[in-house]
This record gives structure tokens, sequence and C-alpha cells, in this order.
């Protein structure tokens, strides 16, 4: 009996393998996955139930959330327009605290980014086959939320209209040339890299899927629409061998330039001489932080997706239970790297350091750093029990909470770290105004009607690897419904 | 390929099936009859079938790594040139040739050069995006990305004749079998 033979519905899934005894070669017992795909889904129902979002008027709900989005993308637009206007005086950073809001926001958002890359690549090249219900909306969260990251930088140099100086190419400047010895400059190759790579990965990933929509549209401007866009894909064999080649090495290229994106936006810190900043645990802990971060939010996502688009049977409980088992496990290293520090802050006998994690955790800031501690390393222990791993109101809140947490870890590694440093007659505090707010709430809603726009124009789940995931005696149509009449067949649930 | 076939004829003939085993025992069965110039077309990529085709190497890879080594080469070459030629910046007399600090620009330019290759020499090297392409001219070709698996017969190879074709690709048990007008 093949993996993923067996036919069975969403609540008939326990997470534990389907043991079959005496079936095995000698006798013995066989155990088999359960299926990815619930409800005995047919090749035609994947087609129908993923494309259908994309080709119905959007629902009341969809529009509800897209017009809360789209303020919220409003109060972005104008607080940028403002902001350039009047100048970077309008925020909370000063002389001590030179990076603010900006910076953290910036950190937080590349990190959301990476757990789309984690799923999308490393769990291929792992052969993870459940990352095929996922990977597409967690791709397309990537490529969201370097958008939203890519903004803080610009306007935290405070001139934006000169962000292009940090591009090096032979200009009437000088010619001026950038620092290749400064983190900075590093910051826009792996930025603008980590971009253009997950664009290209997604959209070669798209591109099968995109047929599939062509070749169900009805209206022939539709049909021609996205048939430019799948570039005239026809899905013949010899297609599928470059692809499947670019694809491998796409993931391949992906893994580590995820590992070192995160890398070198820690080295904006660590490369530094500021206690607090200036350690080696930094890249390592950035990444795992990130990778946190992210499968938070793709499980606040895929919670709403599951409810909003009816697919629970592609995103199943047991996708989002293996999802809370990786955010628990990165949780768990984040807390460890917490400790870390405080270990080092010790052992390494220096005063400045002690002084910085004394004040980190009982300074003024103490309750930001409680806030960080208790959603990222201990509410996440909750995932101990599964009956709490398969529960997605837990999921959602936890999600919810560890995505807190980890924007108040930027707060804390920014803020506290400058605020008192060596001399205390520049000592200082920091505080959001008004418009870090705003710019911080805007960047959701900047993240958020992207995404909604997203589910609405695009197949949302990657067609053709979850078809590639069903055991064709199950999923193939028979022959009896041969024809289009098959593709408008009632939902059997 | 196109240039070749006769005026008159079809561009070859298509059975379809309903899933990857009966493609596979298709295509095997064609290869005994001698048919050398088909082509497989499905929702989702199968390795069998790829292999079944004798379609072996892609030249994604080699593609990629060319670009890998010059992206990698011309960041480090930037890098380098910057720090030493165009700008060069004193800073408490450390060496301009400071290479450790270029290597993280070497290795996002290598991934970007690679990455862009792989995706846009893929699309390339499948000769995309081809605005015409008779196998959309076969009846019921659009289930090919959805649930249905077709084998083509095409009429460039040297054995085919379109009613042949058609009679032996009747024997073995399609859902139905089409021409292709050119």
């Amino acid at each position: 009996m093949s993996p993923y033979a067996t036919v069975m519905d969403d609540s008939q899934l326990t997470g534990q393998p389907i043991v079959l005894s005496g079936k095995g070669p000698f006798g013995g017992d066989v155990e088999i996955p359960e299926p990815l795909v619930t409800g005995g889904k047919k090749w035609s129902d994947v087609d129908r139930d993923i494309c259908l979002h994309t080709e119905q008027f959007p629902t009341k709900r969809w529009w509800i959330c897209f017009a809360a989005a789209l303020s919220m993308l409003g109060v972005l637009v104008f607080s940028l327009a403002y902001l350039l206007y009047a100048g970077m005086g309008i925020c909370g950073v000063n002389g001590p605290v030179g990076w603010g809001s900006f910076i953290i926001n910036f950190v937080f958002w590349i990190g959301i980014g990476h757990a789309g890359t984690l799923i999308s690549a490393v769990l291929f090249l792992f052969r993870q086959q459940w990352r095929t219900g996922i990977n597409r909306a967690a791709e397309a969260m990537t490529l969201f939320a370097v958008a939203c990251a890519g903004i803080f930088p610009i306007i935290h140099l405070g001139r934006a209209w000169f962000a292009y100086w940090l591009v090096p190419y032979p200009n009437a400047r000088g010619p001026l040339w950038v620092n290749f010895n400064s983190p900075l400059a590093w910051d826009i190759f792996a930025i603008s890299t980590y971009g253009l790579v997950s664009l290209a990965f997604w959209y070669v990933g798209l591109l099968p899927d995109l047929a599939t929509v062509r070749d169900r549209a009805t209206h022939p401007w539709r049909k021609k629409l996205y048939n430019v866009l799948s570039f005239n894909w026809t899905g013949s064999h010899r297609a599928w061998r470059h692809y499947e080649s670019a694809y491998m090495i796409l993931a391949a290229l992906a893994t580590p330039l995820v590992f070192s994106v995160h890398t070198i936006v820690s080295f904006d810190f660590a490369t530094s001489v500021i206690p607090g900043w200036h350690t080696t645990i930094f890249p390592p802990y950035f990444v795992i932080g990130a990778i946190f971060s992210g499968f938070a939010m793709v499980i606040t996502l895929m919670s709403l997706m599951r409810g909003v688009f009816n697919l629970k049977n592609y995103i199943t409980l047991n996708h989002m239970e293996a999802m809370a088992k990786i955010l628990m496990l990165t949780g768990m290293l984040v807390g460890f790297a917490y400790s870390t520090e405080f270990f080092m802050a010790w052992y390494s006998g220096s005063e400045w350091e002690g002084f910085v994690f004394k004040n980190r955790a009982f300074g003024p800031y103490w309750w930001a750093y409680f806030i960080m501690f208790t959603c990222n390393a201990i509410v996440p222990q909750i995932f101990w029990w599964k009956s709490m791993r398969r529960n997605t109101v837990v999921l959602f809140v936890v999600s919810i909470l560890v995505n807190i947490g980890m924007w108040f870890e930027r707060y804390v590694i920014v803020v506290t770290s400058l605020h008192r440093d060596f001399l205390p007659s520049s000592w200082g505090m920091y505080a959001l105004t008004r418009w870090d707010y705003a710019i911080l709430i805007g960047s959701f809603g900047l993240f958020f009607t992207l995404f909604l726009l997203f589910v609405r124009v695009l197949p949302v789940i990657a067609i053709s690897e979850v078809k590639g995931v069903m055991d064709p005696k199950v999923a193939r149509s028979a022959p009896s419904d041969a024809g289009p009449a098959a593709a408008a067949r009632p939902q059997e649930v | 390929m196109r240039t070749e076939k006769s005026p008159s004829g079809p561009w070859g003939v298509m059975a379809s099936f309903d899933s990857p085993g009966q493609l596979l025992s298709a295509i095997a069965r064609a290869k005994q009859a001698g048919y050398k110039d088909m082509e497989a077309y499905t929702p989702y990529p199968n390795e069998e079938v790829i292999e079944a085709l004798g379609h072996h190497h892609s030249k994604v890879p080699l593609l990629t790594l060319v670009a890998a080594l010059a992206g990698g080469c011309g960041g480090f070459a930037l890098a380098s040139w910057v720090s030493m030629q165009a700008y060069p910046m004193n800073i408490g007399g450390r060496p301009l040739m400071s290479w450790v600090a270029f290597i993280p620009v070497t290795f996002e330019t290598t991934v970007l050069a690679a990455g862009l290759t792989a995706a846009i020499g893929m699309i390339l090297l499948n000769g995309l995006p081809e605005p015409y392409h008779p196998v959309f001219n076969a009846p019921g070709f659009e289930r090919a990305s959805q649930d249905r698996f077709f084998l083509c017969i095409e009429a460039t190879d040297p054995k085919f004749d379109s009613k042949e074709a058609r009679s032996f690709l009747s024997t073995l048990h399609p859902i139905e079998v089409v021409d292709v007008a050119p």
C-alpha cells in the first residue's frame, strides 16, 4: 500500500501514523503516514477548491478585511508623506537612542519573511511533503514582509530621497562609492538579493498553477491574461525537466541565503562596539528568532486561510501541528539564546556587558524584557501537549503572542543597549511617538493589503505540488466523467 | 521542428489517460512500436515519465554554475576595486584590501546571479514565452494542467502516419485520441 492512499476526513486525522498490522514483508506491522489531503479529494477538486477564490466575486468577509487593511495602508501613506515633509523630528529617535522603531520594524519584518523561505527551500530539500499545502502562501508572505521591511532602512536615512546613493554604481557625485567594510552596505546586497531570489523562486513555482488558472478560465480576456503570466506553459515533460532542475537549484540557493540574510542583519549590531550588541551569538540568535517569528506569522495567516477560504482539506490539523512543533523548538532555542547572553555577560567579566544585561531585565525597560521572555520562551511551551498543538484557537492565540514577543525582542535589543551607554551623563530614555505607531500600524496595512490581493488573484496553494503528493488511485477522476462537465461537479465532503 | 511537418497533416496525434501509471505504460508501448518523437503533457512532473521519454540532461545546473562563479567574482572584484582604486579610505590604518569584509557581498552576488539565472534560464530553455503552440488546438487539452495525462506522437517522427498512430494509440486504453491541428 502506497503512502497517502487512504481516504480520511479532516476530523479523523490523529497526527499518528496508520498502523497496518501484518502487512510488512515478513508479516510485521507497517506504518504509513496519514494523507496530506483529506476528504478523498480528486485532482479536479483541487483545482476547483483552490482556483475558486480567484474566480468568484469576493465575499463580504474579504471586503471587510480589505477595507480595514486599505485604511491602515492609508495611514502609512499619510504618515510617510508627513515624515518626508516634516523630517525625523516627529519620531522618537534622539540621543542617546539613535536607532528606534524604524530599525525595530525593519528587523521584525525581515524576520517574518524567513519562515516562507524556510518552508519553501529547507523543507523541500528535507523532502517534507507537508510543505506543499502551505509553501505558496508562506512564500507570498516572505515577499510582502520584505516589501514592508524595505521601507524602514530608507526612511531611517532621514533623507530618503538619497536612498539610491547606497547602490554602488558609477555616478556624478565624485564619484562617490559605498564602503564595502560596512555592514550597512552588506545589508543592501543581502536584502535586495533576498527579495529578488524569493520572487524568482515564488514565480517559478507559480508557472504551472497559472496555467491551471488559465485552463479553467472561461472569459477570453482572463484566459489571455493568465496565459501571458504563465508564459504559455504547456506542461510538457521537456519543460518539467528544466523546471524540476531549476526548482531544486533555487531551493539549494535559497537555503544558505535565508541564513545569510539575518546573519548580515545581525552584523549591523554585532560589528559595533556597543555592550549588548557586540557578541558573536548574534548571527545564530537572529536567524533562529527570525524563523520563530516567521512561523508564528505563518500560523496566523494559515489559521485565517483555513477558516475564511475553506481550505481545511489542504491545510489540515496535521500541518498546523507540524508548524506548532517547529514553533516550540525554535522558541526553546530563542530562550536558550536569551540565557546564554546572560551567562556570557557574567562569564566575560566585562563590567559594561554585565551592567547592560542587568539593566535589560531589571532596569526601566523591564516590562519590555518581561513581555519578550514570556511570549517567546514560556508561552510556546504549551505545545508539549498534543491536544494544544491541534487546537486551532490555542495556535492562533500563541502565534499572535509570539508575533508581539518578537517585536519586543527587537525593541529590547535596540533600545536597552543604547539608552544607557558608557557615560551615565548621557543616559536617556526612548519612547515611540504617535508617528512611530502610525508607521508601524501602517506597515501591517501594507502587508495585509498585499496578502489579501494575493489570495484574490493567484492560487494560494501550490496546485501542481499538492497533486504530486496525492495518490493517483484516490485522486484520478472516473473515466465516466471525461469532459468539461467534471469541473462543475458539486462538492462532495 | 514544426517546419518539418507535412503541410496538410496534423501536428501530432494525442491520447489522454487518467493516471501517470497508464501514461508510463503507454510510453513504453509506443517506444516498443518504434515511435521516437513523442511528448507527455501532465499536471505535475513525474520523474519516471521524464526518464521514459529520454529527457536526461537539463542545462540549468551548468548555466547556474557559470552565473554563480561570474556573480561571485564580479561581487568580489567590485568590492576590491572600489576599496583599493575608486574610493580608498584609510580608517585607522587598516588595510585597504580587507577581503574578509567583502565576503558577505561576494556571497550575495553569487546567489543573486545564480538564482536569477536558474529561473530565467529555465524559462528560456523551455522556449517560453511561446505565444503559439499547436498542442492547445487539441480538444480537451485544457485538462493537461488539471487531471489528465496526455501523450502526443508528433508528426516529425519518421514512422508517423496519422491514421496508424491514431489506431495504435487507441489500443492503449486511452480516454480519448485526438488529432492536434498544426
